[in-house]
């Protein structure tokens, strides 16, 4: 199986990164290259293996129902590329 | 006594206990080095100033009980540290400082450890060369144009440089083992929920692990007590009682049974190596321990099922990397334009093919074929791991199947670059401890690795084992400041 | 089901039945977040209630709350639905600038709970509307487009507050059975005390699923889903012009097509989200940040011995013990302030006419003034005690009225107000035969008429006998003892 244009695209528009033809063809190659070596994987039949959904060996562990809560807005808004001291900005989203 | 910065850890905190040796002697030393060793391009960031004061605060009122007394130490740029730029090899993170420290780096500072400084490494530790950077390639110090490993290269060149006593950095898929044999030091990745993931910026949340990064195995065992921390901040933190690893370091391996997997005999391995493996095997055999012969059968599906699981996690983790919060962020006439240009321009190409391939082996259709199969597959790897560990208490292999290559030599194929963590890959996705210790050089004098792989929580027992070959390999790495400038 | 319980659309001959689910987003009442130690407490400061997790900092990490799941599981209980043993947090993965993390952690093949069902009381009789699940996730924050007319804003105290979302099988078929449906949810969820049901405060919102099919039709038709509407009313005027729209689009012989939509409240009708044109692809897949959920036996025992007595049960006794009619029941047990204000009143006194004030007198009120009955104005001690004096004949109903309207001012106690006001019921035979001499003495014409067969007049009899009392007089007396001398 191939990766082509249209799906590099419809891939890069999923991952919100904005990629120029040139770029997406360069790509599209490397996919397909990385994508053979992974289609290694078909040659195993693994119908009756159930998948691993953790490594760590052991259940949830679970926080008690408590508040820690300084109020850290200057913190949490420092590193913010917009300046504003109350919130994020972020350009006019119309719905 | 000799050069300062050429001490071992364990020789800079005795020193240091017994007052030969002042913290802020000690700092100076390695920020004087790291002066005149630009041309390495370890340093991300430094954090001399802040350090010589820290160093100078040690000494007017020392507590020697501690485990790391006034030690500086340098890490890899993606622990997060309180109040120094953390970038983690991005553009994306290139302004950003965090206002939080990692439990691990802050296990450091605990113990009486300085910060030196933010190590380079490759862009959110996507990499085994240390090129993918924002920052520029890292210089391995073992010779001109050779990349030192990655992703933790900055690291391993530290160390190798004696930039650093010590580092730590983390191993996703190899990260730490993988350069550790390229620079001919010493790298440990723990059992996953060994270390707190807490404040590391993530690339594989279930492969991710932080370990030491050191010039002998005694370093490493100081240096793994220090960091190995139970943490309810993280949920995959495992309480259980960590060893007292340096102390009970012990070189008597006797009886031991060492496991030798045939599927690591991969076609094209050069002589070298194989010599190396060899060799490896019968100092094990001299220091008493039994071999055996076993069989890890899909170690071949290792590299493919991480190239699905590996950038499938990646590709959510980075999603928070959007120019909303924190970090770069390039304009848009509106929110998806802004999104797509920030991410576009402040990704690197490793890391955007990672999320490009993470994004698709999740998209609708294809969970299934890729994901899900990963994560049977990965299952099956895990359970070779468990069969082989009921006939043997270790596993030796090589680290890597090659000695460090040429800067630019692979940076156009991505597969023959991937392909340099064959031997450490499976060990990430089976969640096992495993250690790298200098072993051999190659034909060009460059130094080789030899990968012990543990039980989990069986990090001691690796440790041991190391220590004992590391006697008999007694590896010297005669590394000849060539980058040194006045 | 009877005939009046359809709901149908017309068109030329043809009739339409509109076929609705709801997934419920219904907010946890913990003091912390699902995943993070900040406080989820409405309407502090903007972004003044989060932590490095909820904006999704590098290396921060998830930790759960453990009373979120209790609440799961209890709610699950409530909804006599399958508590699952083994549940996964998956992460859903979009980008949206509220979302501080790019994913929303959510269940998406293992919720925490699994099929249960709700029981409707409707006009035309019960009818059971079955639960898909009931699953854990975190609320996204929220953008405010109004503030900066240049750029949008965005709040994060919301992000990482527990949800419950709770999807109902497309077993809804009207406007009326969506408001009963939400109220029952809301009303269980109170008793629970899961979820303060607060819909202003967005605390119950929900996603509307809406499609239509010809009468008679097996096949569901193509639904659409109206995003996060946060009122009964807008959730039923959204059912119905995006149920007409979808008429119009097939009479014209036109697809509909399954999409995501917004309803403009003010213009009444549903939208089509700009996003679309993204297909929405959420990669779910188990967040590697989290282990798998387990709930042992044990847990979900204790969680169940500490169920309080429900509105289906309490129902169910309220009829069988005090003999209420189930539509007087219905009423008390809906919310659980009133069945407490309802049981706290008849401790003490008459079932009937408890039912009969709470819900006549009390409900007129609460509504007039437009307040819950937790804030009554009369408690229900005072409102018992006056039960018992009507009960007892010191007052008749007629002057309880009167003492009711004045125990509304701050909630004074009718024994007083009877005493000090002298409304205390006549009911001496001796008093009450002399003010009826008096009635018939001035009334003999009257008197006459009634004797000749105008049985009619009787009631003027009791009427004056009644005035002559100045309202005071024991009707049941009066009304013997006119018989006596009239028919005598
Ligand atoms: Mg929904
Ligand atoms: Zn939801």
């Amino acid at each position: 199986m191939s990766i082509d244009l249209k799906t590099v695209k419809h891939i890069s528009k999923l991952a919100r990164i904005s990629i120029d033809d040139e770029k997406a063809n360069k790509l599209k190659g490397d996919l397909n290259n990385i994508f053979e070596f992974i289609e290694k994987l078909n040659e195993l039949n693994t119908d009756n293996v159930q998948a691993l959904t953790s490594i760590a060996e052991t259940t949830l562990r679970f926080r008690k129902d408590e508040i820690k809560s300084e109020n850290i807005r200057e913190k949490i808004l420092k590193n913010s590329p917009e300046e504003n001291k109350d919130f994020f900005v972020v350009p006019k989203v119309v719905e | 006594m000799s050069d300062i910065t050429s001490q071992s850890l364990f020789e800079l905190t005795s020193n240091v206990k017994e007052k030969k040796l002042s913290s802020g002697e000690i700092t100076k030393a390695f920020i004087d080095r790291a002066e005149k060793s630009k041309k390495l391009n370890v340093y991300v960031t430094d954090n001399f100033e802040k350090a010589i004061d820290q160093s100078k605060k040690f000494d007017s009122n020392p507590n020697f009980d501690l485990k790391l007394p006034g030690i500086p130490i340098a890490v890899k740029d993606l622990f997060c540290t309180n109040g120094v730029r953390t970038t983690a090899g991005s553009k994306i993170l290139n302004n950003f400082v965090p206002t939080y420290e990692s439990t691990v780096t802050q296990n450091l500072w605990s113990q009486g450890a300085i910060l030196l400084g933010k190590l380079n490494c490759d862009e959110f530790a996507m990499g085994s060369s240390n090129e993918t950077s924002f920052f520029g390639n890292v210089q391995n110090p073992v010779g001109e144009n050779l990349v030192p490993g990655g992703s933790s290269g900055g690291s391993s060149a530290a160390v190798a440089a004696n930039l650093t006593p010590v580092t730590i950095g983390t191993d996703t898929g190899g990260s730490i083992r993988q350069p550790a044999s390229f620079t001919g030091t010493v790298g440990l990745k723990p059992t996953y929920g060994s270390c707190s993931r807490y404040g590391i910026v993530a690339f594989a949340s279930s492969l991710d692990q932080a370990g030491p990064m050191t010039k002998n195995v005694r370093d490493c065992s100081i240096l793994l007590e220090v960091i190995s921390s139970f943490d309810q901040k993280d949920s995959t933190s495992i309480d259980y009682k960590r060893n007292c690893y340096s102390k009970e370091l012990s070189k008597d391996i006797k009886g031991k049974k060492i496991g030798i997997p045939k599927e690591y005999r991969v076609d094209n391995m050069p002589d070298e190596i194989e010599q190396l493996w060899k060799n490896g095997i019968s100092y094990a055999k001299d220091c008493g321990a039994e071999i055996i012969d076993i069989s890890l059968p899909h170690t071949n599906y290792a590299l493919p099922t991480y190239y699905i699981v590996a950038p499938a996690e990646a590709s959510s983790n980075l999603a928070r990397y959007d120019g909303v919060k924190y970090g770069f962020r390039s304009p848009g006439q509106n929110l998806i334009e802004m999104y797509e240009k920030t991410r576009s321009e402040g990704f690197g190409d490793e890391v955007k093919r990672r999320i490009m391939i993470g994004t698709y082996v999740l998209s609708s259709g294809y969970y299934d074929a890729y994901y899900l199969k990963a994560q049977k597959v990965r299952k099956l790897i895990k359970k070779d791991f468990d069969d082989a560990f009921s006939k043997v208490d270790a596993i030796l292999t090589p680290s890597t199947p090659s000695s460090a290559f040429k800067i630019g030599e692979k940076t156009n194929d991505p597969v023959s670059m991937y392909l340099n963590d064959i031997f450490t890959v499976p060990i990430n996705l089976a969640g096992l401890p495993g250690i790298s210790i200098p072993a051999g050089k190659d034909k060009n004098n460059y130094p080789l690795g030899l990968q012990v792989i543990g039980k989990p929580f069986d990090e001691q027992n690796i440790l041991n084992i190391s220590y004992a070959l590391e006697d008999k390999i007694n590896f010297k790495n005669d590394i000849s400041d060539w980058w040194l400038s006045e | 089901m009877s005939k009046n319980s359809e709901y149908l659309i017309e068109r030329e001959n043809k009739q339409y039945e509109v076929i609705i689910g709801l997934e419920v987003h219904a907010q946890v009442t913990s003091e912390s977040k699902l995943f993070s130690q900040s406080s989820t407490k409405f309407g502090a400061e903007p972004n003044t209630q989060v932590s490095l997790v909820d904006a999704a900092f590098p290396g921060m990490l998830p930790v759960i709350n453990e009373f979120c799941i209790d609440q799961a599981i209890k709610t699950g209980i409530g909804l006599k639905a399958k508590i699952n043993k083994k549940s996964v947090f998956d992460r859903k993965n979009y980008f949206y600038a509220d979302l501080p993390q790019g994913y929303q952690i959510s269940q998406y093949k293992y919720p925490i709970v699994g099929e249960g069902k709700v029981i409707l009381d409707m006009p035309y009789g019960q009818k059971e509307i079955g639960i898909e699940r009931l699953h854990l996730e975190q609320d996204a924050g929220k953008s405010i487009h109004d503030i900066d007319p240049n750029n949008t804003l965005v709040d994060l105290n919301r992000s990482g507050v527990a949800l419950m979302e709770i999807v109902s099988k497309p077993d809804l078929r009207s406007p009326d059975e969506v408001n009963v449906y939400i109220k029952k949810l809301r009303s269980i969820m109170r008793y629970l005390g899961t979820c303060d049901g607060n819909m202003q405060e967005g605390s119950l919102r929900a996603d509307v699923n809406v499609s239509v099919r010809l009468k008679g039709e097996t096949e569901f038709g193509t639904r659409c889903e109206i995003k996060n509407v946060n009122s009964i009313k807008f959730m039923q005027m959204a059912i119905i012009s995006e149920a007409n729209r979808q008429i119009d689009l097939l009479e014209e012989g036109k697809d509909i097509d399954q999409e995501t939509r917004l309803f403009d409240t003010k213009r009444n009708e549903t939208r089509s989200m700009r996003s679309k044109e993204d297909a929405h692809d959420y990669r779910y897949f188990p967040d590697p940040d989290l282990l798998p959920l387990e709930i042992s036996q044990e847990l979900i025992e204790k969680i169940k011995s500490d169920i309080p007595e429900l509105p289906d049960e309490k129902k169910k006794r309220f009829i069988d013990k005090f003999n209420l009619s189930p539509y007087e029941a219905t009423i008390l047990v809906s919310d659980i302030e009133t069945s407490n204000f309802f049981e706290e009143v008849i401790k003490n006194s008459d079932v009937k006419l408890a039912t009969n004030w709470i819900t006549g007198e009390l409900f007129a009120v609460l509504n007039e003034k437009n307040l819950e009955i937790s804030q009554s104005p009369v408690s229900a001690k005072n409102l018992s005690k006056l039960i018992n004096l009507i009960k007892d004949g010191t007052i008749s109903g007629k002057i309880a009225k009167t003492v009711f309207e004045q125990m509304i001012d701050g909630d004074q106690d009718p024994l007083i107000i009877v005493k000090e006001k002298g409304l205390k019921q006549e009911s001496d035979p001796k008093a009450i035969e002399e003010l009826i001499n008096k009635v018939i003495e001035n009334n003999s014409d009257k008197v006459a008429e009634y004797k000749s067969g105008k049985d009619k007049l009787f009631g003027f009899f009791v009427g004056q006998a009644m005035k002559e009392s100045k309202g005071k007089g024991n009707p049941q007396l009066i009304n013997k003892i006119l018989k006596e001398k009239l028919n005598g």
